[in-house]
Formats: C-alpha cells, structure tokens, sequence
C-alpha cells in the first residue's frame, strides 16, 4: 500500500493536535487500521519510526504506536446476520447471500493519543477515554 | 494525558474529494476512476469507450501516470479534451492531484470525465477522488488469480471490466474460477468481457456507463 503517505498524515494531524494542547511531547499514538485497505503493520511501523526522527515532527520523537488491526466483518442484507470473515469471502455464510454490506474492515483512524503537557495544565478542548480502541 | 480523536487519516484527502463530488454533481459530470495494472489496456479501453459514447455525451480524460504523455497524446489524437497528471513517482492519485486537473476542464460542457488512475492494483483503492464509480479493469494476460491477491480493488470497483478475452485461446485463464472469485469478494459488480482493440464486447458495457451517466443528467 502507501504506508510512507498514510503514516505521513498520521502524524500532520498528531502534531498539529498535540500543538493545539500546548503539549511539548508525544507519548503514544493510537491507530484502528482494518485489514481490507491491505496496510502493512510493519510497514505502518517502519514508517513511524522513520517520519517521527524528522525535524517537522519533532513533537513525536521516540512516540509509542499502538497499532489495533480490524477484522473484516460484514452485514447480510437479506437475512440480516452479522459475521467476521477474511479479505476474500463476503459472502453470508447463513443463506449464502451475495448482498451484503461490509461494516467493518476499512478503518484507516486515529483514535486517540497520549502526551505530555508541561506545568500549568490546562482542561482545555479535550476528552479522555482510556482504552477506546472499537471493535 | 490522552487526547482522543477519531479522525480518519485520510481526512485531508476525503474532505476535498468530497468538495470535487459536489463540484461534479452541480455540472452534472459523471466522473468515472479506472483503476487497473500497468499494461491492462487502460486507455485502449478509454478509447473505445470514447467510439461507443462519443455521439452521446461530451468526454474528457484525465491521465494519470508517474512520467510522460504518452497516454493524453493519443486521447488527444480522437480530438478529445485529454489533461495529463505526472504524479512523479507517486503509486496513485489523490484529490488535491485530480483538483489541478479538474480546474483547467471545462466542467458546464462535460458529460464525462474518465480518470485513468496510475497502474496499480493496491495504492488507488482508498483514495476517494469525489469520482461517482471505480471499476476495474483485469486483462486476461494478468491470469485468474488476481481477485485472490489483490481483493481490495476486486472490492471497491462497481464493475469489473475483463479486458484481451481475444487472447483467451493462448492463455491458462479459467474464466469460472475467476467468476466465482469476484462474485466472493463483490456480489453486486457485473463483469464484461471485452477486446478492447477489436471493439468486442465493448457495447454491452459502455450501455451500462450510459445508463449510469443518464440517471445523474
């Protein structure tokens, strides 16, 4: 895929949060990544560790990744059943239907990351929800 | 402490496909993003779309590759508004790429923009480019086994074009096998066998474009 692309993204916008907070540190970084887009793991990685030694990211040396990989799962349109499947077989393994709607497995998000916001620290415009990682 | 964000990584992108999307919808432009490997007969396959719907809709082609412009000359050559994007490198378009293109086509007067995305089977399937459908092209040449390797772009694409079935004869291909796997990944996306180059094949789907074109005029 376009790891380099998609981790380069990843970290504009954790910086630029991370700024918004007035934090002078990146702990960790929070992805959903589902396993329909075909993203590397180790790939994502690689990238992260490249991108965040970089001057313009500065904010994010030495961050952690936590990376929660998303199984496919889909929706039959016709009998209504909900189930996990691979990349390759969509379809309803209850009535065979060819109609059905994927629900999960494309994510590409960041859900949440962690830093550090020297002394006087403010309760400004954010929410804090440990461990939110969805399904 | 935790910030929480929930934002897509591909927000940047979404957003302004999403501005392109509405741009389209408000001239009335059908823009149609073919994704497919190098060497598929991508434009071989925009040229005899061209023949079969030229009488009817006013077209442009947007050209996608890294180098050249090889691929927008001979669109040009049939007297066909044709923009070429070098992405330089790049494994597949964006939106703010296909923005530079859009901006210098005259939408009002268009029917059609075909966008011939880089020749790639993975990077093109998550990038929304405001298009109305990705289909898919596969040339026989490539083998049946594809719908197995790459099953994301077998998934996103609204129908699948199998393109160089004139060469059936002299390659393994096993068209059922490869039937069955689509059908797995896509259900609904209908498959059209065609020759590109002899025209074979080519009516039954440049009608299903037309009529796709027509529900949005």
């Amino acid at each position: 895929m376009h790891e380099l692309g998609i981790m380069t993204g990843v970290l504009d916008a954790v910086q630029t949060s991370a700024k918004q907070a007035g934090a002078d540190r990146v702990l960790k970084v929070s992805l959903s990544v589902g396993e329909m887009t075909e993203a590397i793991e180790d790939a994502l990685r690689f990238a992260f560790e490249a991108l965040s030694e970089q001057r313009e990211f500065a904010l994010c040396a030495g961050a952690e990744l936590d990376i929660t990989m998303v199984c496919p799962r889909s929706r039959c349109l016709e009998c209504g059943a909900e189930y996990d499947h691979d990349r390759f077989h969509m379809l309803c393994p209850e009535c065979g239907s060819f109609a059905t709607e994927l629900i999960a497995g494309r994510e590409l998000q960041i859900d949440s990351i962690e830093v550090d916001i020297p002394d006087d620290e403010e309760e400004g415009a954010v929410a804090a929800e440990p461990g939110s990682a969805d399904a | 402490m935790q910030i929480d964000m929930k934002q897509p990584i591909l927000d940047k992108n979404d957003q302004l496909a999403s501005e392109l999307r509405a741009r389209f919808a408000e001239n009335k432009v059908f823009v149609l993003d073919l994704l497919a490997s190098p060497g598929s007969g991508k434009t071989s396959t925009i040229l005899a779309t061209i023949d079969a719907l030229r009488d009817e809709f006013n077209i442009a082609v947007i050209e996608g590759d890294i180098a050249s412009n090889v691929d927008a000359e001979k669109i040009k050559a049939q007297g066909i508004p044709a923009v070429q994007i070098n992405t330089g490198g790049a494994c597949h378009l964006e939106s703010a790429m296909l923005k530079r293109a859009v901006d210098v086509l005259d939408l009002a007067r268009l029917d059609l923009i075909i966008v011939e995305n880089v020749g790639n089977l993975v990077c093109p399937t998550d990038f929304d480019l405001g298009e109305n459908a990705k289909v898919m092209i596969l040339s026989v040449p490539e083998g049946d086994d594809k719908p197995l390797k790459y099953p994301g772009v077998f998934q996103v694409a609204e129908a699948v074009v199998l393109n160089k079935v004139d060469t059936l004869p002299v390659f393994n291909f096993d068209r059922e096998a490869f039937e069955s796997a689509v059908r797995q990944l896509n259900p609904q996306a209908p498959i059209f066998p065609i020759a590109a180059t002899k025209g074979d094949g080519v009516e039954a789907w440049a009608e299903w474009l037309a009529d796709r074109i027509r529900e949005i005029q």
